[in-house]
C-alpha cells in the first residue's frame, strides 16, 4: 500500500507542485485504498475511478504545460452525496433519488473543479442528512474505521470514515445541527461548519435551509483551512450567500501553529460542560486536558453562561422538521427520481402516485420529521411551535453575543460520547438527537464551529472531540486556536490519531 | 340572459337586489412582462414549445435555489405606488405549501402576512361618469405555476381525463396578486363596479408598462368573490354573508356577468332558507353560469412560513421615491387632458373609454389624423364591424397608423368616404396597407369629367320628378341624384363634384 495515502493534503500539495509525484499516482493510491478497505468501511456510495484518473491526468498535463495551479490542484477529495454533481449519481442517501444523475453541479462542486481537485466519489450519509450515525442511509450504514462495529457519526459519516480510513485526504460535509462536527469528533478527524452564508448552498439538497451550511473535513486543521478557502466565497445563485467578510483562514491556521495563542480569552460554556448532560467521563477528561494545555500556552480560560442553550434542542427539532417538510415536498415522482404506482390501482391519479412513492421512497426517520414539521406548521399550532422556536433562536443569538463579549472563542466537547455501537440508538430517536446537543446552538445562531480531536477516551480507546465556536464571520479564530491546540496535542500525544483497524489493514 | 331562465335556482336580478346587499372582493393576478422569471434566468416568452424554458430552479430540482428578479420587485413597487398603497419597509416571501403536479417544489413562493404593498385604493369611473373608490387591501409578489393539460375526457378538466401533461414554461413567471378590500355600497351597480375596476386596473397596468394584461392569454386573471347580506336601514351594521370565489373569470364582460349570476344564484338559495357554502366555483363562459368546484375555506391549510431561501426585502426609501417619480400620468387625468386637447364632449370621451378606444384614437392622432376623424373611424365603422364580429376594437386587425393613412387618402381627395370603407375592408382582410389595397382593388375616384357628366345626365333622365324639384329651387333634393350617380359609379366618384355637376345642369343660379 502506497504511503501517499498517509500524507496530509498540504504535504500532497508540496509533492505535487515540486513534481515529486503526479496527480495520477496520488489518485491511484487512494483508489487502491478504497478498493482495499471500503468493503468493510462502506464510506462511498459511488466511486468515480475513471473520471478521477482522467481529472488527475489533466492536472498533470496542465502542470507540465506550466499552468498556474491552485494549492490543492491534483489532491483527491471525497464529496458528500448531498451535493449535486453533474454526470455523477447523487442520492442524498435516499431511495427516492436512486439512479438520479443531476444535470448541474453544486456551486461547491464547481469551485472544487475550478481549483482542480480530483473527485474520488460520493460519500454515504443519513438519508437527506437526518441522523447522527449514518445508519439512516437507504444504502446501508458506514462503519467507523476505529471499530467497525461502531458508528462513524452522522449525517456525514461517509466523509469522516473516508478520512479516518485514509481513503481520502479531504472530504466535503454539510452541517445542519452537527453533521460535520459530530462525525469528525467520533472518528478523530477535523471538521468545520463555517459561518452561515460563507459557503454557497446552491446544489446542496436542502434539509433545513436556514440551518444548512457546507464545510470542509480533513485530518488536520491546516488541511481543513486549505479546503475551506476553496469552498467559501460569495455566490450570486444563493440569496443567503455572504457578500463580504471572508477572513483568511489559511493564514490563521499557519499563525496558530507557529505564533501560539497567548492572551486569547477562551470561554467554557457552563451549560455544555458535564453536569447531567450525559457526557462520557473520557470525553470530559480529554476536554479538561485540552483546557489545561491552552492555559499553559497562555490563554485565559473564563466561564460563560448561555442559559437559552438548554432550549436549543427543542427549538431545533421544531425548526428543522418544519423547513424539511417543505423542502422534501418536491420529491413527488413527477419529474425525477423514484416512481411507485399504488398497489392494486389500475389507473392511479397523480396524487395516488405521489403518495405511494413517498410512502415507499422515504425512510422512517425522514417520515418522522416530515410528520413533525407538517404538524408544527399547521394552522393553529404555528405560533406555539414554529413561532416559539424562532423566539428561542433569537435568545440563543443573544446568548452568543453576550458570551463573545467575554471571550474570543467558546469551547465545549463536540459530542457527549465517543462512537456508539451500530444499532444502539436506532430504536431511541431522542437519545440519537442528544448527540447534537452541543453542536446545534451554532446552527441556530449561524456562527462558525470546529471540531478537532482532543485524544482518546480512557474507557474505550476511541477518539473524543473538542468544539471551538467563534462569532459570525470570524471563522479565522477557529483555525488560529484549533491549529494551536492541535500542535499542543501532537506534542502531548505524539502525533495525529490513526485508527488501529485501518492501520493494520494498510500493512 | 336566456341561460338564467333555464335554471330555476336563480332569482330575478332586480328582486335579488331588493332583498339583498351584495359585497364583492376581487383578486386579480397579473403576469409581469419581465424578460426572465421571478427566481431564475429563464425566458418568459409566451407560446414556446412546452418545457423549453426551464432550468434546475424553476423545475424544482434538488439543490436549486431562488434569486429574486430585481425588475420584478421594481414592477411590484411601482404597481403598489400607482394603487396608492404603502410600500413595506421590510417584508419577506413565504412558502405556500400544497401538492399539485404543476407546482415543481410543491410549494409556491409567495407572500403571506408581509406583502410588498398594502392599504391603497383605485378610483374607477363608471359608465355614467361617476367615480367609485375601490379600496385595495394588498398587492403581493409570487410565482406562477406550470400548466396542466388534461388529455381525454370531455371537459378539459382533470376529472375523466385519461392522462395529463405538464408544461413548466410558465412555472416561475412573476405574478402580482392584487386583492381588494370588501367592496361595499355598490348596490345594484355591483356588476358594473366589478367590471369597471378590472378595466381601470388593466388600463393602469398598461400605462405602467409592467404587463401585457391580455386576459385572453391569461396574463391577467380574475377571481370574483361575492356574498350577500340582507338589506337593512343601517346596512353597515349587518355582518357580511358567506362568500363564494369564482375562479378564472377572464374577460371584462364575464366579470360583470359572473357577479350578476352569483348575486341571482345566492339570492335564490337564501330566499328559500338555504345557506351559501364557502367554496370555489367554476365560471362557464358559454352558458354564463357558475358551478360548484371544491369546498374552499379558511380551513385550507397551506402551512405558510417565511421562505428561508430568500433574504428579506427592504427597499430603500429613496429608491421607492425614485420609482414614484417614474409613475405615468394617472389614466383618468390623462383622459381628461386628452379630452380637452381633442375637443370632445363628455359623452364622446366616455364612449371612447367604454369602447376601449382611447389609446387607439390617441395613436391614430399621433400618426397624423385629426382627432375628429380618428374618433369617427374607431367609434363608427370599426366599432360596427367589431361588434358584428364579436371582437374588441384592439383585436381588429388594423393599426392606428393604417387608419391615419386611410384618412390621409380621404383628405387628399384620392378616396371618397365610401371608397375608404372599401379600402378598410381590404386592410381587415389582410390585403395590406390602405395604399396597397387601393392599388390592388383599383379604388380610385373617377375624375373623368366626360364619364361623370354622362352619368349625371342619365340620373336626371331617370328621375324627372326630382330634377323638376331642383329646377324649382329645392337644391337639397340633389342628394337623391347624387346617390344614384354614386351607385352607378360604385362609389368611385367624388360626391362634391357630382353635386356641382347636378346643380350646374339644373339650377345654375343656385349657390352650390
Amino acid at each position: 500500500m502506497s504511503e501517499l495515502i498517509r500524507r496530509t493534503a498540504a504535504e500532497l500539495s508540496g509533492l505535487l507542485s515540486s513534481g515529486e509525484v503526479s496527480a495520477v499516482e496520488v489518485t491511484q493510491a487512494h483508489l487502491d485504498r478504497i478498493a482495499q478497505v471500503d468493503g468493510d468501511v462502506h464510506a462511498f456510495l459511488h466511486v468515480a475511478g475513471e473520471q478521477a484518473l482522467a481529472e488527475a491526468a489533466a492536472v498533470d498535463t496542465a502542470r507540465k504545460a506550466g499552468e498556474q495551479l491552485g494549492a490543492l490542484a491534483g489532491v483527491p477529495i471525497a464529496v458528500k452525496d448531498v451535493m449535486t454533481t453533474q454526470g455523477l449519481p447523487t442520492t442524498a442517501g435516499s431511495k427516492m433519488l436512486e439512479g438520479w444523475i443531476p444535470p448541474y453541479d453544486a456551486t461547491v462542486v464547481r469551485r472544487l473543479k475550478e481549483a482542480r481537485l480530483v473527485t474520488l466519489g460520493k460519500t454515504n450519509m443519513d438519508e437527506f442528512a437526518m441522523g447522527s450515525s449514518t445508519e439512516h442511509s437507504a444504502y446501508g450504514a458506514t462503519h467507523n474505521p476505529w471499530d467497525l462495529d461502531r458508528i462513524p457519526g452522522g449525517s456525514g459519516g461517509g466523509s469522516s470514515a473516508a478520512l479516518a480510513a485514509f481513503e481520502a485526504p479531504l472530504a466535503t460535509g454539510t452541517d445542519t445541527g452537527g453533521s460535520i462536527r459530530q462525525p469528525a469528533s467520533v472518528t478523530g478527524t477535523v471538521g468545520v461548519k463555517p459561518t452561515y452564508g460563507a459557503v454557497s448552498r446552491y446544489g446542496l439538497i436542502a434539509l433545513a435551509s436556514s440551518l444548512d451550511q457546507a464545510g470542509p473535513c480533513a485530518r488536520t486543521v491546516l488541511d481543513t483551512a486549505l479546503l475551506h478557502e476553496v469552498m467559501a466565497g460569495h455566490d450570486p445563485l444563493d440569496s443567503t450567500s455572504l457578500t463580504d467578510g471572508y477572513p483568511d483562514v489559511v493564514a490563521a491556521a499557519k499563525a496558530g501553529a507557529t505564533e501560539g495563542i497567548a492572551g486569547l480569552k477562551i470561554g467554557v460554556i457552563r451549560e455544555l460542560h458535564g453536569g447531567d448532560g450525559g457526557y462520557q467521563a473520557g470525553v470530559m477528561a480529554r476536554f479538561d486536558e485540552s483546557l489545561a494545555l491552552l492555559t499553559k500556552a497562555g490563554a485565559e480560560i473564563v466561564e460563560v453562561s448561555c442559559p437559552s442553550f438548554t432550549a436549543a434542542l427543542a427549538a431545533y427539532y421544531l425548526i428543522l422538521p418544519s423547513e424539511a417538510s417543505s423542502n422534501l415536498a418536491k420529491f413527488d415522482a413527477m419529474r425525477y427520481g423514484l416512481r411507485v404506482g399504488p398497489a392494486g390501482v389500475e389507473a392511479p391519479s397523480a396524487e395516488q402516485v405521489m403518495a405511494a412513492t413517498r410512502a415507499a421512497g422515504f425512510g422512517d426517520e425522514v417520515k418522522r420529521r416530515i410528520i413533525l414539521g407538517t404538524y408544527a406548521l399547521s394552522s393553529g399550532y404555528y405560533d406555539a411551535y414554529y413561532g416559539s422556536a424562532q423566539k428561542v433562536r433569537t435568545l440563543i443569538q443573544r446568548d452568543f453575543a453576550a458570551a463573545f463579549g467575554q471571550a474570543d472563542v467558546l469551547v465545549s466537547p463536540t459530542s457527549p460520547t465517543t462512537a456508539f455501537k451500530l444499532g444502539a440508538k436506532l430504536d431511541d430517536p431522542l437519545s440519537m438527537y442528544l448527540q447534537d446537543v452541543a453542536t446545534i446552538p451554532a446552527n441556530l445562531a449561524g456562527v462558525p464551529g470546529m471540531s478537532l480531536p482532543s485524544g482518546l477516551a480512557d474507557e474505550d480507546g476511541l477518539p473524543a472531540g473538542i468544539q471551538l465556536l467563534a462569532p459570525a464571520q470570524a471563522d479565522d479564530r477557529l483555525y488560529r486556536v484549533g491549529a494551536a491546540l492541535e500542535s499542543l496535542l501532537v506534542e502531548s500525544w505524539g502525533g495525529p490519531f490513526l485508527a488501529k483497524n485501518t492501520l493494520e489493514a494498510m500493512k | 340572459m336566456t341561460s338564467l331562465s333555464q335554471f330555476a335556482e336563480v332569482l330575478d336580478y332586480d328582486e335579488a337586489l331588493e332583498k339583498f346587499d351584495p359585497v364583492l372582493g376581487l383578486e386579480v393576478h397579473v403576469e409581469l412582462n419581465t424578460h426572465t422569471k421571478m427566481f431564475c434566468g429563464c425566458s418568459t416568452e409566451f407560446g414556446a414549445e412546452p418545457n423549453t424554458q426551464v432550468c434546475p430552479v424553476c423545475l424544482g430540482l434538488p439543490g436549486a435555489l431562488p434569486v429574486l428578479n430585481q425588475t420584478g420587485l421594481e414592477s411590484a413597487i411601482r404597481i403598489g405606488l400607482a394603487l396608492n398603497c404603502s410600500i413595506a419597509q421590510w417584508c419577506r416571501f413565504a412558502r405556500k405549501n400544497y401538492f399539485y403536479p404543476d407546482m415543481p417544489k410543491n410549494f409556491q413562493t409567495s407572500q403571506y402576512d408581509e406583502p410588498i404593498a398594502f392599504e391603497g385604493y383605485l378610483d374607477v369611473e363608471l359608465e355614467d361618469g361617476e367615480t367609485f373608490r375601490v379600496e385595495i387591501e394588498r398587492a403581493h409578489m409570487e410565482e406562477d405555476t406550470g400548466k396542466s393539460l388534461h388529455i381525454g375526457g370531455s371537459t378539459g378538466r382533470i376529472q375523466g381525463a385519461e392522462y395529463s401533461l405538464v408544461d413548466y414554461n410558465r412555472a416561475g413567471i412573476p405574478l402580482i396578486e392584487i386583492v381588494t378590500k370588501p367592496i361595499r355600497g355598490a348596490g345594484d351597480r355591483a356588476p358594473e363596479v366589478a367590471k369597471a375596476y378590472v378595466s381601470a386596473l388593466r388600463e393602469l397596468l398598461r400605462a405602467l408598462k409592467v404587463s401585457d394584461v391580455k386576459m385572453e392569454q391569461g396574463s391577467m386573471r380574475c377571481d370574483v368573490n361575492a356574498s350577500l347580506r340582507p338589506r337593512a336601514e343601517d346596512q353597515d351594521a349587518v355582518p357580511l354573508g358567506t362568500r363564494t370565489e369564482t375562479k378564472n373569470v377572464n374577460s371584462l364582460r364575464s366579470v360583470e356577468r359572473a357577479v350578476k349570476y352569483e348575486i341571482s344564484r345566492q339570492a335564490a338559495v337564501l330566499v328559500e332558507g338555504g345557506s351559501i357554502f364557502q367554496e370555489t366555483r367554476h365560471w362557464h363562459e358559454d352558458t354564463g353560469i357558475t358551478t360548484s368546484g371544491r369546498p374552499k375555506s379558511d380551513a385550507d391549510d397551506y402551512r405558510y412560513f417565511p421562505e428561508p431561501d430568500l433574504v428579506p426585502i427592504a427597499p430603500a426609501a429613496q429608491w421607492v421615491e425614485e420609482l414614484r417619480a417614474t409613475l405615468p400620468e394617472p389614466p383618468a387625468l390623462r383622459r381628461r387632458r386628452l379630452q380637452s386637447e381633442w375637443g370632445f364632449s363628455d359623452k364622446e370621451m366616455r364612449d371612447l373609454y367604454n369602447g376601449g378606444a382611447v389609446e387607439l384614437v390617441e395613436a391614430t392622432v399621433a400618426a397624423g389624423a385629426s382627432s375628429a376623424a380618428a374618433r369617427k373611424w374607431w367609434t363608427g365603422e370599426l366599432a360596427r364591424l367589431a361588434n358584428q364580429q364579436e371582437k374588441t376594437l384592439a383585436e381588429m386587425p388594423v393599426t392606428p397608423a393604417q387608419i391615419a393613412q386611410l384618412q390621409a387618402l380621404v383628405d387628399g381627395g384620392q378616396l371618397t368616404d365610401s371608397l375608404a370603407r372599401q379600402a378598410l375592408e381590404g386592410v381587415l382582410a389582410g390585403e395590406g396597407d390602405p395604399e396597397q389595397v387601393v392599388e390592388k382593388r383599383g379604388l380610385v375616384v373617377v375624375s373623368d369629367e366626360g364619364a361623370l357628366g354622362e352619368a349625371v345626365d342619365r340620373a336626371i333622365a331617370a328621375n324627372p320628378g326630382i330634377a323638376d324639384k331642383i329646377r324649382a329651387g329645392k337644391v337639397q333634393a340633389a342628394g337623391a341624384l347624387i346617390g344614384a350617380v354614386m351607385k352607378e359609379m360604385k362609389g368611385k366618384a367624388d360626391a362634391a363634384r357630382v353635386r356641382e355637376l347636378v346643380i350646374e345642369r339644373l339650377a345654375p343660379d343656385a349657390e352650390a
